[in-house]
This record gives C-alpha cells, sequence and structure tokens, in this order.
C-alpha cells in the first residue's frame, strides 16, 4: 500500500472515527508482521481466485470452439439471432462500471469518502442495467419466440436441426456470466454498507475495494470475449 | 491436556486443545475456530470416517465378488410329492444381506453392486482422497512448518471446511435416498439418463461441485501462504520437503477444480433440463465430456499422491536420520509433474480420439513416470547408510516405496497403446491405482498420521501395537490387489457384479484379504483411541526431527511459537545441526534455540 496520504480526519463523525472498524483503527491480523503484508497477500489470493474464474469459463469457450467446428452452419445462424446492438450496449454499460470501479480504489486510496461512495453507486446501477438490458430485450424475447436452451426449444423457423445447442451455450455462457455481475454488485454492495457506515476503507486500508474492483474486472473482461463470439462472429 | 508447560517463560499460553470449561463451550470454540490447527484436526476425523464409509462399501464390493453368481438348478418337492425342477440365481450376496436386512427393494443383485462400487469410488475420491492430506495434515503443519501463527486466510480455512461438510452432507443424503449406480465418473448419457425420476444422481453430482470449491479454497490459502509466511531466515530452498508437494499439490487445486466444477455443473443442467451439450440424441458430445472430466480428474490424482510423496520425504529422512538426497531434484520434480499432469489426460479415452492425438497423450503419460522415478531413487539413496529406526512412520515409508512402485510402473503397460487396449476396463486397471492410491496415498497418509500423532494429540501410540496392524495393512492390501493384476490380465473387467468360473480362485483370494486389510485398519483405529485415552506424554520432538514443528510444544501452543522462529540450519541438516555425540532427540540443544530472537 504505496499510498499514505495524510488526510484530515476533523470532518469525520467522532462515532465514526472511534470505530474499530474505521480504516484508520484498523489493524493487520495477528499473524500478520505488518498491514502491507496482508494487503500483498489478499491480493495475491485473489488473483488466483480470478484464475480459477477463468478457467471456470474456459470450459466453456471451449464447449463453444468444439460445436462451432461440429455445427458451423447452426452456429452462424445463432449469432444472426441476437442483435449486436443490445451487445454492444451492454458492452458500454460494463467498460462504464470498470473504471468507476477503478475509481472507487482510487478514491479510497485519497480518502475521498464521498467520491468512493458514489462511484461504488455507479458501478452497481451499471451492474442493474446491464441484468435489465439482458433480461429485458434478450432472454424475455428470445424464450417467448421459443429460442430456447436444449429440449425446450420450440422455435418454428430453425434452419438448423442443431439450432437448440447453439442456444444451450447462449443460456449458460451469459447465464452464467450475469451470475457474476450479481456477485460482484452484491460485493460492492458489502463494501458501500462498509464505506457508508464506517468509513472502512482509506488510504492504509482498502484491500475489500481493491479485490471488489480486480472481480469487476474479470467480469468485464469475460464479457468482452463474450460480446464478439456470440454477437459478431458469423 | 490444558496444563501450561512450565518452560513456557513469560507468554502463558495454553496448548491449542485446552479450552474453555463445559461442553457447550468446547463444541462452540471448535466450530467457530479459525485454528489452523483445530480446523486440521476436524478434517482428520472426517476424512478418517470418510475413508470408514467408503472402506465398508469397499469390503460390501468385495463381498459380492466372492463367488460369480449362477443359475442353478433347484429340486423340491411340491404338494403332490412330485419332484419340480426350478432354476434359482446362487451368488447374489449383497442382494442376500440387504434382503435380510429388509432394504433390498425390488432392485437385483447387479443393481446394488452397481450402487455399492459408485459409492464407494466416489466417497474415497472425493470426500477422502482428495481433502485427505492437505486438508488435515497440511492444514495442521503448514503454517507451523513455516514458522508461521497461522494460514494465510483463517477464516476462509474454516469456510472451506463448512464448504467440505455441507458438500458431504448431499453426498451422504445421495446415499441415504438410495445412492447412485453411474461409476465414481458420472459418465454421459448414462448419467444423464439413469434413475431418470429420481434427485439421487443430482445429488451426488452437486456433492461433488460443492466439494469442489473447498479444494479450491484449501489450496488457494495454502499457495499464498507459502509465497507470503515463511518464517525469517526461511528461503524456498529452506523448505521441508512436505511443504513443497503441498504448494504444487495446492497449484494442481486451483488450476484444475473450476473445470470439473463447470464440467459438473453442465452435467447438472443437462440432467435437469436438457440441455444437450452431452446428449449424443441432440447432437451433444459425450466424449466432450470425457474430455472435461478427465483433464480435472487425471491432475488431481497428482493431487492425491503428491502430498503422500511429501509425508514420504520426511519420514524417511527423519527416522533414518540423514540428510535427504537430492533436494532440489525432489522438490522440482513435484513441480514437474504438476506441470505434466495437465497434459496426459486422454490416456484415459485412448479409444475415444485420433490416432496421432493418442500417440501423443502415450508419449506425454510416459514423462511423467520421469519425476515420479527422480523421487524414488532419491528417497532410496536417502536411506543409503542412514541409521534406520523401524518403528511405524518408517515402515510405512519403506512400505510406500515398494507398493507405489508396483503402481507407478504398473502405469506403464497402461499409457503403452497396443498393451492399453487388452488392459483397458479391466482389473489391471483397478489393481494400478489401487497400488498407487491406497498403496501410495494412503499408506503414506497413515505412516504420516503415526509420525505427527505426538505433535498433534502430545500422546505416544503404542508402537507393538501400531506395528502389527503395519503389518495386517502390508499382508492384506497385497493379497487384495496383487491378486488383480492376473485378473485383469486374463481378462477379467471392471465394474460388474459377475464372472466366468475361472476367475473364482482369484476373487477369493483378493475377498480374504479385504478382510485382512480391513482387521488392519481397525488395529490401528485401536492403538489410536488407546493412545487418546491412556498413551504416554509425548517429548517436544520424539524423532528427532529438525524442522520447525519439532520445536514447538506437543501439542503445539495456540499460536504455535513462542517467539517467531528463526531458521538457522536447513530442515533435514542433521549431520552439521547435531553434534555426533548428541542424541538428535535432544535437538533443540541449546534450550532457548528457535526461540532466541523475535
Ligand atoms: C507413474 C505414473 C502413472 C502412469 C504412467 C499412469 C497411467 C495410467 C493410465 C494410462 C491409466 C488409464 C488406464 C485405462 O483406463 O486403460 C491410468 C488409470 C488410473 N490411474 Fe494412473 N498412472 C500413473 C500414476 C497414477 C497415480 C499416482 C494415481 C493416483 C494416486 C493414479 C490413479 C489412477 C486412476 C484412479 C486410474 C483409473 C481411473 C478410472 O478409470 O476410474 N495413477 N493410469
Ligand atoms: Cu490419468
Amino acid at each position: 500500500m504505496s499510498t499514505m496520504t495524510d488526510t484530515n480526519p476533523t470532518d469525520v463523525p467522532q462515532s465514526i472515527l472511534k470505530s474499530p472498524k474505521h480504516w484508520r483503527n484498523r489493524i493487520a491480523g495477528h499473524h500478520w508482521r505488518t498491514g502491507d503484508e496482508e494487503f500483498d497477500a489478499a491480493k495475491l489470493g485473489m488473483w488466483l481466485f480470478l484464475t480459477t474464474e477463468v478457467l471456470l469459463f474456459a470450459g466453456i469457450f471451449c464447449g463453444y470452439a468444439v460445436f462451432r467446428m461440429m455445427y458451423p452452419e447452426a452456429w452462424a445462424n445463432g449469432s444472426h439471432y441476437l442483435d449486436w446492438r443490445f451487445g454492444a450496449a451492454n458492452t458500454a454499460v460494463l467498460l462504464l462500471s470498470s473504471w468507476t470501479a477503478a475509481n472507487a480504489v482510487r478514491c479510497a486510496q485519497l480518502d475521498k469518502q464521498f467520491w468512493l461512495r458514489v462511484n461504488i453507486i455507479i458501478t452497481i446501477v451499471c451492474a442493474a442495467l446491464f441484468i435489465f438490458i439482458k433480461l429485458k430485450f434478450e432472454y424475455m424475447v428470445k424464450l417467448g419466440e421459443g429460442k430456447a436452451p436444449g429440449t425446450f426449444f420450440s422455435y418454428p423457423y430453425a434452419q438448423d436441426p442443431h439450432e437448440p445447442l447453439w442456444w444451450s451455450l447462449y443460456y449458460i455462457g451469459t447465464g452464467i456470466h450475469a451470475a457474476h455481475v450479481i456477485i460482484g454488485a452484491a460485493l460492492f454492495g458489502v463494501v458501500l454498507y462498509y464505506a457508508k457506515r464506517y468509513q472502512a476503507y482509506g488510504p492504509t486500508q482498502y484491500t475489500l475495494v481493491e479485490n471488489a474492483a480486480l472481480y469487476w474486472h474479470l467480469v468485464d473482461l469475460v464479457w468482452i470475449f463474450l460480446f464478439p463470439l456470440l454477437y459478431l462472429i458469423h | 491436556m490444558s496444563t501450561l508447560d512450565a518452560h513456557a517463560g513469560h507468554h502463558e499460553e495454553g496448548s491449542y486443545l485446552s479450552g474453555p470449561p463445559g461442553i457447550m463451550a468446547k463444541i462452540w470454540q471448535w466450530a467457530t475456530t479459525v485454528d489452523h490447527k483445530k480446523i486440521g484436526v476436524m478434517y482428520l476425523f472426517a476424512v478418517l470416517f470418510m475413508f470408514f464409509v467408503g472402506g465398508m462399501a469397499a469390503l460390501l464390493v468385495r463381498y459380492e465378488l466372492i463367488d460369480p453368481m449362477r443359475d442353478v438348478m433347484v429340486q423340491t418337492v411340491d404338494a403332490n410329492g412330485d419332484l419340480v425342477e426350478t432354476t434359482a440365481t446362487q451368488g447374489e450376496n449383497l442382494k442376500d444381506l440387504f434382503q435380510g436386512l429388509g432394504m433390498a427393494g425390488d432392485l437385483t443383485g447387479t443393481q446394488i453392486y452397481n450402487r455399492a462400487f459408485t459409492l464407494h469410488g466416489a466417497v474415497m475420491v472425493f470426500m477422502f482422497i482428495v481433502p485427505s492430506i492437505p486438508a488435515s495434515l497440511g492444514n495442521f503443519f503448514l503454517p507451523v512448518m513455516l514458522g508461521a501463527k497461522d494460514v494465510a486466510f483463517p477464516r476462509l480455512n474454516l469456510l472451506s471446511w463448512y464448504i467440505y461438510l455441507f458438500g458431504s452432507t448431499f453426498g451422504i443424503l445421495s446415499i441415504l435416498m438410495g445412492g447412485v449406480d453411474t461409476g465414481w465418473t458420472f459418465y454421459t448419457p448414462y448419467s444423464t439418463t439413469t434413475d431418470a425420476d429420481h434427485w439421487r444422481v443430482v445429488l451426488m453430482v452437486t456433492a461433488a461441485f460443492i466439494l469442489g470449491f473447498s479444494s479450491i479454497l484449501t489450496g488457494l490459502n495454502f499457495v499464498v501462504t507459502v509465497h507470503k509466511l515463511r518464517a525469517p531466515g526461511m528461503g524456498w530452498f529452506d523448505m521441508p520437503l512436505f511443504i513443497w508437494a503441498v504448494y504444487a499439490t495446492s497449484i494442481i487445486q486451483v488450476l484444475a477444480t473450476p473445470v470439473i466444477g463447470i464440467t459438473l455443473l453442465l452435467l447438472i443442467f443437462e440432467r435437469i433440463m436438457n440441455i444437450g451439450i452431452f446428449d449424443p440424441a441432440m447432437g451433444g458430445d459425450p466424449v466432450l465430456y470425457q474430455h472435461f472430466f478427465w483433464f480435472y480428474s487425471h491432475p488431481v490424482v497428482y493431487v492425491m499422491i503428491l502430498p503422500a510423496m511429501g509425508i514420504i520425504s520426511e519420514l524417511l529422512a527423519v527416522h533414518a536420520r540423514k540428510h535427504i538426497f537430492g533436494y532440489r531434484a525432489i522438490a522440482f520434480s513435484s513441480l514437474g509433474i504438476a506441470g505434466v499432469s495437465f497434459l496426459v489426460w486422454g490416456h484415459h479415452i485412448f479409444t475415444a480420439m485420433g490416432e496421432l492425438a493418442a500417440v501423443l497423450f502415450s508419449g506425454l503419460t510416459f514423462l511423467v513416470a520421469i519425476p515420479t522415478a527422480i523421487k524414488v531413487f532419491n528417497w532410496i539413496a536417502t536411506l543409503y547408510k542412514g541409521s534406520i529406526v523401524l518403528n511405524t512412520p518408517m515402515c510405512y515409508g519403506l512400505m510406500f516405496l515398494f507398493t507405489f512402485s508396483i503402481g507407478g510402473l504398473t502405469g506403464l503397460p497402461l499409457a503403452t497403446l497396443a498393451t492399453d487396449l487388452h488392459l483397458h476396463d479391466s482389473y489391471f486397471v483397478v489393481a494400478h491405482f489401487h497400488y498407487v492410491m491406497m498403496g501410495g496415498t494412503v499408506i503414506a497418509f497413515l505412516g504420516g498420521i503415526h509420525h505427527w500423532w505426538p505433535k498433534m494429540f502430545g500422546k505416544m501410540y503404542s508402537e507393538p501395537g501400531a506395528l502389527i496392524g503395519m503389518a495386517l495393512v502390508f499382508i492384506g492390501f497385497n493379497v487384495t490387489f496383487f491378486t488383480q493384476f492376473f485378473l485383469g490380465t486374463q481378462g477379467m473387467p471392471r465394474r460388474y457384479a459377475n464372472y466366468v468360473d475361472e476367475f473364482q480362485f482369484l476373487h477369493q483370494i483378493s475377498t480374504y484379504g479385504s478382510w485382512i486389510l480391513g482387521l488392519g485398519m481397525f488395529v490401528h483405529l485401536a492403538v489410536f483411541i488407546h493412545s487418546l485415552v491412556a498413551g504416554e506424554k509425548a517429548p517436544a520432538n520424539p524423532w528427532g526431527g529438525l524442522t520447525l514443528e519439532w520445536e514447538c510444544e506437543s501439542p503445539p501452543i495456540e499460536h504455535n511459537f513462542h517467539h517467531e522462529p528463526i531458521v538457522k540450519h536447513g530442515p533435514y541438516d542433521f549431520e552439521t545441526t547435531v553434534p555426533p555425540h548428541w542424541d538428535p532427540k535432544d535437538y533443540p540443544i541449546h534450550p532457548d534455540a528457535g526461540k532466541a530472537t523475535h
């Protein structure tokens, strides 16, 4: 934790300033020599966790590649059914939220408590917007037309017998990704709560903000791969 | 056990086993503990319980196989006094057993058998052997051997324990609801269609899925601990080899488990929503499932064996009082095995791929044997001219060298395409993997438990008792499984309840062996219970080991060390650290050694 800005605590309410959860009062776990070591460890742990997430999605991408090779027709048709504009809108939403997530970390480092909260709130709103677009304009519409996964598929104008498989992969890939969006938003919700209630994050203590942001960037990154693979490549 | 050590000086801290008075308070303390030692001990008992459950299922499997199922003519006299001939099936041992207990329902003998071996495999793999050494001995000793007070993320550690319990509950539930018959491999499309109107398969697959998270979190925790919490003065090459092994294991756990996670998730979706990805009827690909499955499940066999290899390095060096031979070779071969293990999964499905791919996978599989053999040769060189003490841990170490070598070498004919065509899915494979998993992992685990028992519980165990158990395990194990190599080469396929008469003799011997093996395990259990109840108090360093855990008290205090230890010698420097006229047991030589500085 290199950023050690000397900030002025005078305008912080006493109740918050005295709380053991306030960033100035937080101490490292008993088994760490310094808070810096603890921070480094938490970050390394997060990176390892992100590796597992990448491998989880690797399974889906691998399935996508295999079936794309087996049934190129079905895959080409599949991406025609998707409207790239919704995908692009969601890409923009996620990119914006990644930017605010990174800002949140910076604000914590600089002890800008108000802007920390604003950035987190924008991130969470973006997450909600993403899910809303996905559900309202894509899932609901597609499912209404019978473009459902596997045996639930009932779209009458399918041109290739393997289109149900395409939809299976579409729903699994985007569905598991959407679950990650929700988990990430919930994580930011926790961060927001502690930031508001205790001002728990500041120049010497912002581990959770940093890790939540790392997680969020991964969620963003996965979408950056899903978007062209599903919407753009024919 | 709660007395404070008189020499503890000004740190009046009790043993980690001492707790608040009152049984409820104690239970609460253990249930909410973040102490890696308590979590390790809880894992130890949990995995041993699972070993018991899986072991009972194994005895059932062997019981069925003691004779083949035969349709025989039965002559009876009917009401008119005439002789009637009817056919009846004999040798459905499990069915008779469960009917006697009123539990057979309308299942046939072979259906019960299928459930028994699936239960055995799934419990042993997912609930016993994968978590076994890392989660129990690893949790307890990794931080201590590094000179740390705890793992990097103690609360994550507790979470991982509860996830393990949660996942196991699903497994047990599935078993109580009647069990599954898919085999531990859950191959599709059978696993997605069998037992269609029941939740049992979904529950069992969910169990494996959840247990994966526990495994990931433990692995992640250990990797970070090794990176960040080594005591001052402990460089990477001053770490005990057990740590190197657990480190390599953890990397595999982190990198391989997510893949089985997504695979099992897809399997669950497939089963409850028919998404079709693995269903050939819808254009899906069951072989894709097998690739996914083995991409995890081959590396995971090294999750099973690497920690065992780590234990063996400790056992042989300490009980032969010799510097380990080829420290770096052993350390790097652990990493080498971890790396290569990701490239060989195809050897489980040679017949499901093209010739070129099969040849490549075969070649890569041979590569694994190299780092493995490097280790074995180094261990043997370690023993050379050592002062070998034939106690239980050492005997298990020697047994490992013998049985694991058989297991490893029989992997080679399986990796050879031409011979595997004959041996695949036969009892030869069964014998091979039992020689590595039981003869490797379980044997090393038993050796490790004896080695560290005095440290963990502060009590010595009865050496003669344990040696008897050890001998029974050795004999029982070899009688059970060596016969299966012959059965396999003669053509006995795996996973069948029935067989031609020629095989009966070998099958019978194998079943008798399993009884000896079971008896040996119960002897060990008795010795452990006796030790806990009436064992002699253990000294801090009963074996004269030089790794840091032997500088703690037995059992260790809550925070392991009175002062942060400073590492001044290598983990195996018996020759240079301990002067010749000193008994290594007297180490630490100076009463303040290891607690001199902050
Ligand atoms: C020396 C290195 C090893 C080699 C070359 C090797 C090779 C093989 C091969 C080729 C197979 C597939 C046989 C078939 O199905 O036809 C196999 C199966 C198996 N091996 Fe190994 N193996 C080695 C070490 C191990 C270790 C250390 C373990 C576990 C601790 C292990 C556990 C298994 C298991 C569980 C199976 C069977 C899985 C199943 O089908 O249910 N192997 N081995
Ligand atoms: Cu394998």
